[in-house]
Parts: C-alpha cells; structure tokens; sequence
C-alpha cells in the first residue's frame, strides 16, 4: 500500500520534484525521495516519471461483487416543473456515444411529479430505456428520497455509469447517492471516453482551476458516477423515430420520507438572467466605473440575445447583483462569444470563463492579461467601442 | 524593506492591517474620495479587529503596546488611503491627553470606549486665528459652580462631528496667555457643542473636518485634563508624541506611490518595452524607494523612542515628521510623473497620492513650525 | 447550539502556475490558505454561536501543516480545532474524506449542525459536504445564502437554485453547504491572533476515530488519477490597436457566423 520510489529506475532527474504540487519530492543523494506526511498521493509524480517509471503507487481497494454484472449507460434526468432541462440532452448524446462504444443500452432516470410524459421526450434524444418515478410527493427536489429512489434503481438495475447535471440538484443528489453505493464519484467533468481496452470510463475534468487537466477513474467499483458540466457538450439530436421501453415502478410511503421539508419555491428576477445558460455574455470589470454604466452593456447583450456578466470587483462595488459574478468566486460559464470589456483578466476571473468559444476583450491597456487569452482584441475605451458595436451588430442583424 | 524586527504582536498588528487595506480601504477608497463620506464600515472593521486600542494599557481595555504600534497600523492603511487611514489615528490624537494627563476616573471612562471603537476621538486645537500660534486662541472656559462654561469655536477639527469625544483647548485666565489655555473633554450631544460647516478638501477626503462651535456649553467641572494653566504645555506634549503617527502617514503614502509607480513602470510599454528597463525611470525609482525607507527609518525610531520612555522627544519627532511628510509629496509627484499622462487623470490612482501627501506637510505643526522645533532645539544644545 | 464546521487547506489557485517547457506545475511560493468558500463557512458558525451560546469546533483532515488553517479558524472566532491526520489518510477521494470527517464529528458527537464551504477551489466538487450527511445519515441543505431561523430542535435555511431560491427546513443535526452570499466574513482581530497562537490544538489519528482501515485513504478511494496534464493554450488573438471602427467591422463580420 502506499507510494514507493523504484531505488533502481531512478536517476534522480528532479521532474517529479518539480511536478509535486505539494512539496513532499526532495531530491537526496540523487534519489527521489518522498515525505509521506506531505504526499497526498495525488500521482502527479507518476505521471512526471513516465519516461524512468520509478514511482508506484501500489492501491490495494475493496472491489463491487460481481462487476462485470453491470451493464448500461444511465443518466439522470434532472426537470424542474415537470420538464427535463436541456443540459439533460447533452448527457444523453453522450450517453448514447459510450453506449455504443460498449454495445450497451442507454438508460434515463426521470423523477418527479407528471414526469411520465418526459419518457418520450428523452427516448427521442436517445435513451432506449427510460425509469420513471411519478409521485405528486416528488414535485420538488429533496435529496433524502430522491436519492433513496435513485440507489434503488441502481441497485435493482446495476448500470456501469451513470451521469449527472452538475448543477445544485445533481450535485447534491448524486453526493450523497455515491456514500450509499459507496463507489466513486469524479465531479465537473468536461470530456469523457471509454478507455479501448479494459472498458473503463475515463472522467476529464479541470482541476486547479483549470490550470490542469486530470483523467480520473474508478477501476475496481461500479456503477462509474460522473457529474458533466452543462455547455461543454453537444445536446443530442431529436429522433423521433426512435422507440423504447418506459419501467415505472410503485414505490411505498417509506420512499417519499424527507426530513427535510420545502416552504416555499421562489424565483429572481435577477438570477432568472442564468448566466451560466448564455450563448452570449457581455461582462464588465473595473473599467465599467460605476453601475449605470452596464447599460451600455446591456444594450449589446440585448442586441445579440445574451446578458450580462461581471468581475467579482464589480460587484463588489455594488454596481451589479452578485448572480451575475464570473470567476473563482462567481459562476463558470462557458458561452459562445463572451466579451470582455474593461476587464483586466485577473487568473480568478480567467477561471471563469477562459472556456468560453470565441473571448473578446475590450481594454484601454495592451498588456492587461485578458488579452492573451482572447481571440480577437481591441485595445481602446470601451466607452467609445461598445456602443460601436452594438450600432454595428444592429445593423448587420436588420441586414440579413 | 529593512527588517524592523518586529514583535510577533507588532506583525500581527501588520498583518491584519494589511488585509483591511486590501480587503476594505483599497476597495472604497476611490468612492470615499470623490464623495467624501465618513468611512464608518471600515471604521467598524479596524474596531472588531482591535485596533483602536493598540496603544492603550490593557487595565482600561486596550493591547498595551505604544506609539510604535499604531505607527505601523496608520502606515498600513495610509498605503491604501490615507484619509482612510486618518479616520483612524486622529481618534488617538484625541485620546493622548486623556492618556497623559488624565485623572484615574478620566481614564477609566473614557480610555475602554476608545480602545474598543465604539467612540471615536479628537482633538481641537487650531482657531481661525490661531494655527501656528496657537497662544492667539479666542476660545474661553470660566468656572462657574461645578460648571466651566465653554465659549467660541475650534475649525479643522479632524473627524468633527463624526468623532464623540473632544479634547479641546481653551482660555481659562486671559490674562496669563499661553499659561492660561487649559484643556477639557467635551462629549458628542453635550448642550450648547455644535458642529460648524464640514470643509471641502484637496485630499484626505475620507476625513472629515469640522468646525466645533460652543455657546454657554456647559461642561463638568471633572472634565478639565490636569490643572488650569496646563493646557498649553499639555498640547505641546501631545503634539510631541502624536507626530511620528502622521510621520507614518505619510511613510505610508509614498510607499503606496512607489508600489503603483513600479507596477505601473513594470506593464507600461514605450518603444516597444518596458518603461521600468528605462535607467532614467530606474534612477527615479531607486531614489522614492531610498528616500521612504530613510523615511521608515526615522518615523520608527522616534516612535520607539517615544515608547521607551525617553524624555526630549520633540526633536526627534519633529525630525520624523517633517522628513518623511517632505518624502511622501517628493515621492507622490515622482509616482504621477512616471505615470505621466495617465498619471494626471483621476481614473489612476496616483494623483489622489499627491494631493493626500500636502497634508502631511502642512497639519499638527506646518513643516517651518517642525523645522523651528529642531532649530530651537538644536540652539538649545549649543547652549548646554 | 454546537456547530461543527469542516474546513481545508488548500493551495492558493492563482498562484498555481505551469512551467511553460516542462508542462510541470510550478509550486515555488505557492501559499496555502484556508480554502475561501470555507471562510464563509466559519463566519456562519460564529455568528450562530455568538447568538445562540454553544461553542464552534473546526476539523479538518489534512497533513501536520493543516494546523495552520486551525489556528486561522481561530482568530477567525472559532473555539476548539481538530486535526484528523494520519498517513492512512493519503490518496483520500471523495469518497473516504468524507468518511474519515464523519468519523471524527462522530466522535465530537455532541453537534446540532455542521457547516461546510459550499466546495473547495483546488478540487471544487461539492461532494464532501453532502458525502459527511450521508455517511452519519443526516439531513443536508446545500448552497444555503441565509439561515432565516434557527430554533432547539430545527433550522430553516434558503437554498440557492439556479432560478432563485427555496425555503427548506429541517430538523437538527443537519448538515449544511454554504454560498458566499450568506456573510461577510470578519478580518481577524488582535485577541483572535493572539489566541490562535496559543490554542492547544487536538490530533486524532486513524485509530482514535475508530474507522475501518479498508475505508481510508487510497484503499477506501474508488477513483483514482490516472494522468494529469497541461490543458492545450489558446491560440494567440488577433489584437487590433488603434482604428476603432475597422476593428470592429472585422469583430461583427466574423461573429456573424457565430450569432445568427
């Protein structure tokens, strides 16, 4: 159990030194050597070892019995108000990819109050067989039997994978539903393969705030648990020719049991603006000056169907309500066209969005650091420029 | 920067005045700038975190250190604004002569409200006819019963009307002069104190500067600080350790120019480089960075000075005052000339530097009056 | 009203850099705090045992180094500190952090609600929170901006949704995870400082919260990282400097593509 250098592989080359993200490598008498009170085990030496593989780390685990036994790409169908949310269709396209990279059915878990109608919907985007639970007593998301209901099902069904929204209810439903199973779980996924051989699901997801990437997965335990975040993948297309099987099960009282109770559902006008589900965000920072002066902003995301982001500073200053923070602190978004205007690119707010597709950024100051990560760039004052473009989209949107 | 070697209490003080700089003032300080309000948020925050009573002996309520210690709290936040900063120390200005010269029962009363923040200090002095010479004053205090009876007024009272406890200077025999000024503390709301007009200023606009007006104000008699006669004397004393606060003050604005003038110096390109590999902006740099380390240097020893108990202090202090109040506007205009153009508009930080930096020079004793304490003391010394 | 609140030790992620050559993660300097969501999660805790009585114990599982962040919980208002740390520990998942923290709050055992950062930066999963309430099989309320009551025997909370928010209540010991908006967190004090400095701080080891051995560490973690690498650059931007309206032209006739 536990991390070991190979005395005979290593040559004391000091890569795996320079790779420990938590200090414990210090090279002695040319040997790698490995403070275990630092070592987390978080294998980044291993991987900066690959050349000389002279660190292990050799993991004993419990395994699930009878792994082979599960089958099945499954994923939950987050709805609020009865309908499915459409980052649910961009699972499912991806769903059914690894399906059939592994000659396996898609599977969809809706549940709720009047969901049954959402089976179709759902096998029109892929999934061959759709598991409702349909109780007025589900309306509203609780996690105690949500997730009651969702382990049952696994346990009953035994899919290899399962994927989840990263969103508030898939986070905190798959969570608890993961210690229940007790098998892993990888967060915030952005890509996600079959490896060819063994089968395995290989989780990609950001880590240090996307300054690294890291492949994460679970070899010895099913089902795989992922959480996807929402806009990084494609939604899957409507087929409506496309058939499957509906299971509804009955569920006794005893599932519908929460001590947790919901007083009140209330929706903000504010945070109704979901910047997170934008295709276009025009974001200000500290160039913006004041708080009337994201008018101008929003004149532009209303030409252009989008809304309106800010950095942590401006909102901090009171000039925008906090649901509209991007960054460490704020939401991570990742639109289509994402402009930047007045925004220096502090790394907290570079996290935020440095995924969106196209950056553009709009500053007085050539060497503000948003620069290096935009793809297209206009050094001036977003005063003038702003409305510029916004008269210019205008114009360009009446033409066509 | 030289290693003070500091206490590990005096780096706690630092550091957690640091973070209220970035945190708090940094945040606000352009805000309060241009509207002028009484930063009471931050005030608050600098409270919660004990600051106020730095300097305070721990049996009424404060942390039991000295001058130097609020030195390093005001030189901290002055890095961030030094109006803000101001809002601070002056309440310390208010309470050095309750401090000296105050009867036990004065200073438990009011010495554990000003060590917690929940009261501010300050201090009136100057008249409009009495700045430099402050033996013109017109300001008068006669016993009547148990009763002094405060008449006439104090104008550039930092923190005036946002502050709650007053010590301030008055005439109690004419006919004596200077040996007739005594000095009282006089509460926020008492009958007959009023605040006069709030002064619109060319910097430290966070503080707030007001005229403190008396009709037949009615003070206790246990108000007076000390004897009658004293006050003068009582003044200069105060002024003699309170000195090396504003010598902080403005240590700490010439260090935050130089810290945006590098920054600045660092990203801004000029054919086709970085202006900061430029000798000329090096030389200047070079020079701003040694003159406000002289500068620390100075204030810090004095305010040690002070703290160790030595007598003769005003010289010392005057020198630091002075000194590093000079390097704070040298080193301000220095910081907007490296800008340049930007450097003049208000949307960069720098041009709020050099108009906060003249204060320094100007109040608690003009840099000639500073310059007059040193050379009569200096004359003194040739005598002995 | 004792609240437990489960802090950790992160790397300051803005100073995390990758060396551009070797694709290695660059660790000089490197400040570790206590992870940011987690201050939220300590300021809540001590308002609620300023008001309520009670007392604030801060746990967290992490290397000897940890302590640090213990003694910041300290200053920060926070009355007791546990270090659960042991090597056992190490190439803890998810899975088993949350384990071993229910562990050793089951061994505080006399708790009314424990807090929780809503996620850490440097993994920022969210899972660990509502992993502790399943594992002592407690009620949870996640992303909670406002505690709109809080009585003896039950809490009413608002949980932020993507729309806007929910009432829930539930009875305690329920576990919480908390959003920024909930409070503004305090500045240390002196006293704080000099308390923390002071504090005895408490260390269980793997033995004293009686775990099972399978279920710590690398072997009660069902993931495992299998590689680790530099995420693909952006390709440098078109810059446009001066010219305004010909940059902007060509900004609009390019995103037209995009947008329609």
């Amino acid at each position: 159990m536990g991390i070991s250098v190979n005395q005979d592989k290593c040559t004391g080359c000091g890569l795996c030194e320079k790779a420990c993200p938590f200090g414990a490598i210090t090279i002695v008498n040319k040997k790698a050597v490995i403070d275990l009170d630092k070592c987390t085990l978080c294998s980044s030496c291993v991987e900066a070892c690959r050349k000389f593989e002279a660190i292990q780390i050799i993991r004993e685990t419990t395994r699930t019995p009878d792994m082979e036994k599960y089958k099945g790409v499954w994923v939950f169908g987050e709805q609020k108000h009865g309908k499915v949310q459409p980052v649910v269709y961009e699972l499912l396209g991806k769903a059914r990819e690894l399906a059939d990279k592994l000659q396996v059915e898609v599977g969809c878990v809706l549940i709720g109050a009047n969901v049954k109608e959402e089976a179709q919907t759902v096998i029109h985007r892929g999934a061959d067989v759709v598991y409702v639970a349909d109780n007025p007593k589900l309306e509203n998301f609780l996690d105690e039997p949500y997730a009651r209901i969702l382990t049952n099902l696994i346990r009953k069904h035994r899919p290899e994978i399962l994927l989840v929204p990263a969103t508030t209810i898939g986070r905190s439903v798959v969570s608890r539903v993961a210690v229940q199973l007790r098998v892993g779980l990888t967060a915030d996924c952005t890509q996600l393969d079959i490896e060819p051989q063994q089968k395995f699901l290989l989780q990609t997801r950001p880590a240090f705030g996307g300054n690294i990437m890291a492949t994460v997965l679970s070899q010895y335990h099913r089902p795989q648990l992922a959480t996807v975040r929402h806009k990084v993948l494609p939604e899957s297309p409507i087929d409506t020719s496309r058939t499957g099987q509906i299971i509804e099960n009955d569920y006794d009282k005893s599932f519908f049991i929460s001590r947790t109770k919901v007083l009140k559902v209330a929706e903000e006008l504010v945070s109704a603006v979901n910047i997170s589900e934008a295709n276009v965000i025009v974001a200000g920072g500290r160039g913006l000056g004041s708080g009337e002066n994201f008018a101008i902003l929003k004149e532009l995301a209303d030409a252009l169907g989008g809304t309106v982001g800010a950095t942590r500073v401006a909102v901090d200053n009171g000039w925008i309500p906090y649901a509209h923070q991007i960054g460490q602190t704020g939401k991570t978004v990742c639109p289509n066209v994402y402009f930047a205007c007045g925004i220096s690119g502090q790394i907290q707010h570079l996290v935020g969005m440095q995924s969106s597709k196209i950056i553009i950024a709009i500053n007085k100051d050539s060497s503000a650091p948003i620069f290096e990560v935009a793809n297209y760039g206009i050094v001036g004052d977003l005063f003038e420029i702003v409305p510029l473009l916004t008269k210019k989209f205008k114009e360009s949107l009446q033409r066509s | 920067m030289i290693d003070y070697l500091l206490t590990e209490e005096q780096k706690m003080i630092r550091d957690i005045s640091r973070q209220i700089t970035d945190e708090k003032i940094r945040p606000a300080a352009l805000e309060h700038d241009k509207t002028g309000h009484f930063p009471h948020d931050i005030v608050k925050v600098m409270a919660q975190s004990d600051l106020f009573g730095v300097y305070i002996p721990q049996e009424y309520g404060g942390m039991g250190g000295g001058i130097f210690d609020i030195c390093l709290a005001t030189e901290e936040f002055s890095r961030g604004c030094a109006g803000i900063a101001l809002c601070y120390a002056a309440s310390a200005l208010g309470t050095y002569p309750i401090l000296l010269f105050g009867s036990e029962e004065q200073k438990k009363k009011y010495l554990p409200l000003i060590a917690s923040g929940k009261k501010l200090g300050a201090f009136g002095l100057t008249e409009p006819s009495a700045g430099s010479d402050a033996s013109a004053m017109l300001t008068t205090a006669e016993l009547k019963g148990d009763h002094y009876v405060i008449n006439g007024m104090k104008h550039f009272v930092t923190s005036g009307g946002d502050a709650d406890i007053y010590t301030i200077i008055a005439m109690t025999n004419k006919a004596r002069g200077a040996r007739g000024a005594s000095l009282f503390v006089v509460e926020k709301g008492t009958p007959g104190f009023e605040f006069g007009k709030k002064e619109d200023k060319m910097g430290i606009r966070a503080s707030s500067t007001r005229e403190l007006i008396f009709t037949d104000c009615k003070v206790p008699k246990e108000n007076l600080l000390g004897k009658e006669g004293m006050g003068f004397i009582a003044a200069m004393r105060t002024l003699d350790i309170s000195r090396p606060g504003i010598g902080a003050q403005a240590v700490g604005i010439a260090q935050g120019a130089l810290d945006h003038a590098l920054k600045y110096a660092k990203q801004r390109k000029q054919f086709g480089k970085s202006i900061l590999t430029f000798q000329g902006i090096q030389w200047m740099l070079a020079d701003m960075a040694a003159q406000t380390e002289a500068a620390r240097a100075l204030v810090y020893a004095s305010a040690r000075e002070i703290d160790a108990g030595c007598k003769d202090v005003g010289k010392d202090s005057a020198m630091a005052k002075m000194f590093a109040s000079d390097v704070a506007m040298k080193v301000a205009t220095d910081a907007v000339q490296i800008f340049g153009g930007y450097g003049y508009m208000k949307e960069y930080p720098v041009e709020k530097f050099m108009r906060d930096a003249k204060i320094t020079q100007i109040y608690e004793g003009t840099n000639q009056i500073q310059r007059n304490i040193i050379g009569l003391a200096l004359m003194k010394e040739t005598v002995q | 009203m004792n609240v437990v609140v489960c802090i950790k030790q992160v790397p300051e992620t803005t100073q995390v850099k990758i060396d551009p050559i070797t694709k290695n993660l660059i660790r000089e300097g490197v400040k570790s705090i206590i992870n940011p969501y987690d201050l939220y999660a300590i300021e809540e805790g001590v308002r609620i045992v300023e008001q309520h009585g009670g007392k604030v114990t801060v746990v967290t599982m992490g290397p000897p180094q940890a302590e640090a962040a213990l003694r910041e919980a300290i200053s920060l208002g926070a009355d007791e500190a546990i270090l659960v740390s042991d090597r056992a520990f190490a190439g803890a998942d998810t899975l088993a952090t949350s384990y071993t923290l229910a562990m050793a709050i089951k061994k505080i055992k006399d708790y009314d609600l424990i807090i929780c950062g809503k996620q850490a930066i440097d993994g920022d999963t969210a899972q660990v929170g509502p992993g502790i309430a399943a594992h002592l099989d407690i009620p949870q309320i996640t992303y909670v901006r406002k505690i709109e009551a809080l009585e003896e025997k039950s809490i009413t909370a608002q949980r932020t949704t993507e729309e806007g928010y929910e009432v829930l209540q539930s009875p305690l010991p329920c576990l919480l995870t908390v959003v920024k908006e909930i409070n503004n967190p305090r500045i240390p004090s002196l006293k704080g400082k000099m308390k923390a400095k002071n504090a005895a701080i408490l260390t269980w080891k793997a033995a004293d919260i009686e775990a099972e051995s399978d279920r710590l560490g690398i072997a009660g973690s069902p993931t495992e990282v299998w590689k680790i690498y530099t995420p693909p650059a952006r390709s440098k931007g078109q810059i446009y400097d001066g010219d305004p309206e010909g940059a902007v032209n060509a900004i609009v006739a390019v995103l037209k593509e995009h947008l329609i």
